[in-house]
């Protein structure tokens, strides 16, 4: 059996890739990727809690999220098609016109 | 009964008011006359029924207007007999000077009409209410009422900026007045408990009188007086009453002749036994009467502007009645106002007549030889030049004597003094008097003038009229008249600006029928009104004295026997006889005087014109000192007018407001705009920035819970 740390470290080294990815890629689609990341990372702590704790509630939220996360990704992806046709670029720097 | 008096006149105002525009002038002027007439009558039923009835005074309580603690005041209306005779004065001489005014005013347009006598009637009916006011407050409703009504009327024609101005000013210097006069009431109800006239006599007439020290009735007393100063022109506050000759010339006669300036007058007889217990405020109001008196005469003997003269002669007269006041001879105070108020309206109506005739001319210059033209308006107002000359058996005569004759025999200190100036004054009136009716309807006619200094009074709409007219023709016949020019000349003034259409010839015209009506009343009443104030050294027995007095003791209301009056009056019959002598001496030398007074002026004006010329160039500084009216305006001007001007613009206007409130205002905007140009550097814009604040703030909050 794997000890519940071993899902935690795991699941704070995947979430501090996902953070790493958000600040340092270049790309929107990277970025959207890395927050998947972050989620997962989430995700996967919820389970193993749940697990441990012999409760399912974990795992609803699991549920929930991942839906949500499929709903965020359609929006972002759109958003990202869009702001592409717009600059031909998607490097996020270059979207800073929204500020005084 | 009581309450249609002042409430007839309002009625009329309401009328013309709200619907003048639309009734045609003689709608709205007979609406105006048949209120001030009505009023009239009632008046005279009203006295009827109280001298039938044998009190001392009736009253009437309309309703409770204030009441708060101590301070009950009721809208009380009371009649006693000094109260009948203003109101006869008010109700008499307004009823014959609106009939005047329906032919001088005749030239307006219809809402023009209705708003002049809309204005006429609300100030009959202030006027009313501040007479017949049965306490200091209703009273000074009256006083604040017709003292907006003067500046309404002063401004009549606002559209000519001298006399907005000169509206503004009478409004202001009353201010001054009217404030001193709220402090008086205000202290006398702090003292006494009350502000009904007839409560507050009852319990001053308790105290003895204060000599000397400046005890809380003087005090009171004096502020009541700067009231009166204010109200009826006397040193420092008369400056506004020349100037309020800008208005039409009926509003003169009656509001700054015969009614209005007298109010404050009036107001020292309504409290006469409050006066007589401040000795020391009777000597200073004889001591302001006569300097007054005599100032204005002196710079009466100059002006070129026949009503300004006659404004300078009111101001003087207005100085006698204090004089009377002052030396505690209230009834011969009150019988002067009342004589004057006859001859003074006759005179005026008689210079708007004149003024009429010559289409808007005012300069006694430009007159001369105007007897042959006017006959009806030169006889009145010889009539009413001797009657305040002073001539025998004039009224004038009676009530300028009885005050002349009470001032010697005053115990004020100082008496002699003040007869003496009062007999020079006395020489002046008759002097410049005379020298307005020798300028104006003797000699030859003379436009040879230079142009007058004060805008005439003119219908704002027929100035340029006339000017245009007199320009050109000036220039050209002004050699020829200087010298001699033939009576019938073709006035220049006469034909222009008259409206009244072609064939109108250059000559004066007579004052229409509803002007001379007035004039020829008012000549006979400036004769026959002295005769109910027959002295006993004629053997006559004072009518008017007798019939005033209940008004000026305290006994009517309280049944207290009053210490001083009753002391000073008491002795009356028996020093009378005693001082019949000294009377009859004094009435021989003031009827010299103003015989004198008349010769002079015939010498000088009529005679002997060089001699005159001769003075003025010798006496030059002199009579710039008085033409210019010894520069009291200039002096009020620099002492008060433009500190005032200097501390508001420099110092409330720039520096508080300016300063203080705007910069307030301003810095807080300018603090939070400020604050926004450096906040919104952290809107950057760049979503990765954000996010790291967001996830900065995430850890923060985690540490936050974590650590501590």
């Amino acid at each position: 059996m794997v000890p519940l740390n071993s899902y935690l470290i795991l699941s704070g080294i995947l979430f501090a890739i996902g953070t790493a990815g958000v600040f340092l890629r270049r790309n929107l689609i990277t970025v959207l990727l890395s927050i998947e990341i972050m989620l997962n990372a989430v995700n996967l702590s919820f389970v193993a809690i749940g697990r441990y704790l012999g409760s399912v509630d974990g795992q609803i939220i699991t549920f929930f999220v991942m839906t949500v996360a499929a709903a965020e990704a359609a929006v972002g992806l759109a958003l990202v098609i869009a702001l592409f046709r717009h600059r031909e670029t998607l490097s996020p720097d270059a979207y800073t016109s929204l500020k005084w | 009964m009581l309450l249609l008096i002042p409430l007839l006149p309002f009625v009329g105002f309401l009328i013309n008011a709200f619907l003048g525009r639309r009734l045609s002038k003689s709608i709205s002027g007979g609406i105006a006359c048949l209120a001030i007439i009505g009023s009239f009558v009632v008046s005279v039923i009203s006295i009827l029924s109280l001298l039938s009835s044998g009190a001392v005074s009736a009253e009437v309580t309309a309703f409770d207007w204030m009441s708060s603690g101590d301070l009950q005041i009721p809208l009380r209306f009371r009649l006693d007999h000094l109260a009948s005779l203003m109101i006869l004065v008010v109700t008499g001489i307004g009823s014959l000077i609106h009939i005047y005014s329906t032919g001088y005013m005749h030239e307006e347009s219809d809402p023009e009409y209705a708003r002049y006598f809309s204005y006429l009637n609300l100030f009959a009916a202030f006027m009313l209410v501040l007479v017949l006011g049965a306490n200091f407050p209703v009273m000074f409703v009256g006083w604040e009422g017709v003292g907006l009504c003067s500046y309404l009327l002063i401004g009549f024609w606002f559209t000519k900026k001298s006399a907005a101005d000169a509206g503004k000013k009478a409004f202001i210097v009353n201010r001054i007045g009217d404030f001193g006069f709220i402090l008086g009431m205000l202290l006398v109800f702090v003292t006494f408990g009350s502000l009904d006239f007839q409560e507050v006599a009852a319990a001053a007439a308790q105290r003895a009188p204060e000599a000397g020290t400046w005890g809380v009735m003087t005090i009171a007393t004096l502020l009541l007086f700067v009231g009166a100063t204010g109200k009826s022109a006397q040193i420092p506050l008369y400056v506004w009453l020349p100037d309020a000759m800008e208005g039409p010339t009926p509003v003169s006669a009656l509001i700054h002749a015969a009614t209005m300036v007298t109010a404050g007058v009036y107001m020292i007889g309504r409290n006469a036994v409050l006066f007589e217990h401040a000795p020391t405020t009777l000597a200073i109001v004889a001591a302001i009467g006569v300097a007054t008196a005599l100032m204005a005469g002196t710079i009466g003997l100059v002006q070129n502007d026949i009503k300004r003269v006659l404004a300078y002669s009111t101001v003087s007269q207005l100085g006698y009645m204090f004089l009377a006041m002052g030396v505690g001879a209230y009834a011969a105070g009150i019988f002067h106002l009342y004589t004057h108020a006859f001859f003074k309206a006759l005179l005026f109506l008689g210079s708007g007549a004149v003024i009429h005739a010559l289409a808007g001319e005012q300069d006694i210059r430009n007159m001369g030889g105007l007897k042959k033209y006017l006959p009806i308006t030169y006889w009145t107002f010889v009539v009413g030049a001797l009657a305040i000359a002073g001539f025998p058996l004039l009224s004038g005569f009676f009530s300028k004597d009885e005050i002349l004759f009470r001032t010697f025999t005053a115990d004020t200190p100082g008496h002699l003094l003040f007869y003496a100036i009062a007999i020079v004054t006395s020489l002046l009136t008759a002097t410049y008097m005379f020298r307005l009716v020798f300028l104006t309807f003797h000699g030859e006619r003379r436009h040879d003038a230079p142009a007058p200094e004060h805008p005439e009074e003119q219908e704002p709409v027929t100035v340029a009229d006339a000017h245009g007219g007199h320009a050109p023709a000036h220039g050209a016949h002004a050699p020829a008249h200087a010298v001699a020019s033939p009576a019938p000349v073709l006035s220049p003034h006469g034909g222009h600006g008259h409206g009244h259409g072609g064939g109108h010839d250059h000559t004066p015209h007579e004052a229409p029928w509803s002007m001379a009506i007035p004039l020829i009343l008012l000549a006979v009443g400036s004769v026959v009104a002295g005769y109910v104030g027959v002295p006993h050294a004629l053997g006559g027995n004072n009518r008017i004295e007798s019939f005033l007095e209940p008004s000026f003791e305290a006994g009517a209301a309280a049944g207290h026997e009053t210490a001083a009056p009753a002391a000073s009056e008491a002795h009356e019959p028996e020093a009378a006889h005693a001082d019949v002598g000294t009377e009859r001496t004094l009435m021989a030398l003031s009827v010299g005087i103003a015989l004198a007074g008349i010769g002079l002026a015939w010498y000088f004006w009529l005679a002997n014109r060089r001699v005159v010329e001769g003075i003025t160039s010798a006496f030059a500084p002199v009579h710039r000192l008085l033409l210019n009216k010894y520069y009291v305006d200039e002096l009020y001007d620099a002492a008060i007018v433009q500190p005032v001007k200097k501390i508001s613009t420099g110092a409330l206007w720039k520096g508080v407001d300016a300063g203080l409130i705007d910069g307030t205002v301003n810095g807080v905007g300018l603090a939070v705009s400020g604050a926004g140009t450096g906040l919104r550097r952290l809107q950057t814009g760049s979503v990765r920035t954000y996010a790291f604040a967001l996830f900065a703030g995430a850890i923060s909050i985690l540490a936050y819970y974590l650590f501590s």
